[in-house]
């Protein structure tokens, strides 16, 4: 079973200086709001954080919703916006196998996958021992999970004190978060070059391909991040 | 609950799992010493920073509505209090928060 120390020292972790809790609450907020908005009720909203945990998912899904879009085009348009699971998934799941933890404990855990969560555990997995960083990490997800759903419930109750421009903040608190984030952790020149070619490719293949920009951005960005690492270490 | 939106979010639900789930499963025996787990590792910080960037600067709903001068400037800025702040992310985040709803009522 789950180890109860590990899970509440990862749920505890949110609580930290500099937690993602704050923005990530706020963008939820914004998210609950932009629901009721559209029309959904408090148990669609609520549910729909609970099951989908992901920010971009939602607002594509939203503007589907909105534009009269099928349902093949929303499951497409949200799994595209949201490929960049796998590669996330693929880069922290090895870190947490141990043969003594059950596989349910992972396949179960791969819903916490977002970047909040993820970006915590990529900085701290290395004081956990590896035995139990897969219950670590049940506790970071399931505190970054009950945040959003928090937030959502919240945005939804006070949707109308919400105006135009409080939206715009709250909807930029994420991005910054992250890119924040993202510098911060830029230490090696593989991770240093993956996030700059990411964001000059991301923004640029858009021009091409909206749908793939992002993928597309990342698959060239990292690969010659990558490549150009290993050359340099060679 | 209305059919349409339940549909629409267990479909958004599926499709997100999806990409989770596979990625779960497939990690399954990569080594995280190995040079697929170092690749995988950049891919996954590429396409994380092709998302942030394209949300800034293609964004999808309200934000869509602040001009791109604003959302460069509130970038510029909010990078500016991380360094000044010695890498914090709490004042950044709240800063661009407050910038950005202060900008966008006076310009």
């Amino acid at each position: 079973m789950i180890n109860k120390k590990i899970f509440f020292k990862g749920y505890k972790s949110i609580l930290a200086h500099d937690s993602p809790a704050i923005a990530l609450g706020c963008c939820f907020i914004a998210i609950g709001a932009l629901l009721k908005n559209l029309g959904f009720n408090i148990q669609e909203s609520i549910f729909s954080t609970m099951l989908t945990y992901a920010l971009p998912g939602s607002l594509v899904m939203a503007e589907s919703l909105l534009v009269g879009a099928s349902l093949l085009n929303i499951f497409l348009a949200v799994w595209f916006v949201n490929a960049r699971l796998y590669p996330m998934a693929v880069s922290l799941f090895p870190l947490m196998m141990h043969k003594n933890q059950p596989k349910w404990k992972y396949y179960f855990s791969c819903h916490f996958i977002a970047v909040s969560a993820w970006l915590i555990m990529k900085s701290n997995y290395k004081s956990i021992a590896k035995e139990h960083r897969i219950d670590y990490w049940i506790g970071i997800g399931s505190a970054t999970w009950s945040v959003a759903v928090l937030g959502t419930l919240i945005g939804f109750c006070f949707s109308e004190f919400l105006n135009k421009e409080i939206m715009m903040g709250l909807a930029i608190l994420n991005p910054i978060y992250f890119l924040c984030m993202m510098v911060g952790a830029s230490k090696t020149i593989q991770i240093t070059l993956s996030v700059l070619l990411g964001a000059i490719l991301g923004p640029l293949f858009y021009f091409f391909s909206p749908e793939w920009s992002i993928l597309l951005g990342g698959v060239a960005g990292g690969t010659a991040a990558y490549l150009i690492g290993e050359i340099n270490v060679s | 609950m209305s059919v349409s939106v339940v549909y629409a979010i267990l479909v958004t639900s599926l499709a997100t799992f999806l990409s989770r789930f596979l990625g779960a499963v497939s990690s399954q025996g990569i080594k995280e010493t190995s040079k697929i787990f170092k690749w995988f590792n950049c891919l996954a910080y590429a396409t994380l920073a092709a998302l942030i960037a394209r949300t800034i600067i293609f964004p999808v709903g309200v934000l869509n509505e602040a001009g791109y001068l604003i959302r460069l400037i509130v970038v510029i800025l909010s990078l500016g209090v991380f360094f000044v702040s010695k890498r914090n992310y709490v004042y950044p985040t709240i800063f661009s928060a407050v910038c950005m709803a202060l900008m966008a009522s006076y310009f």
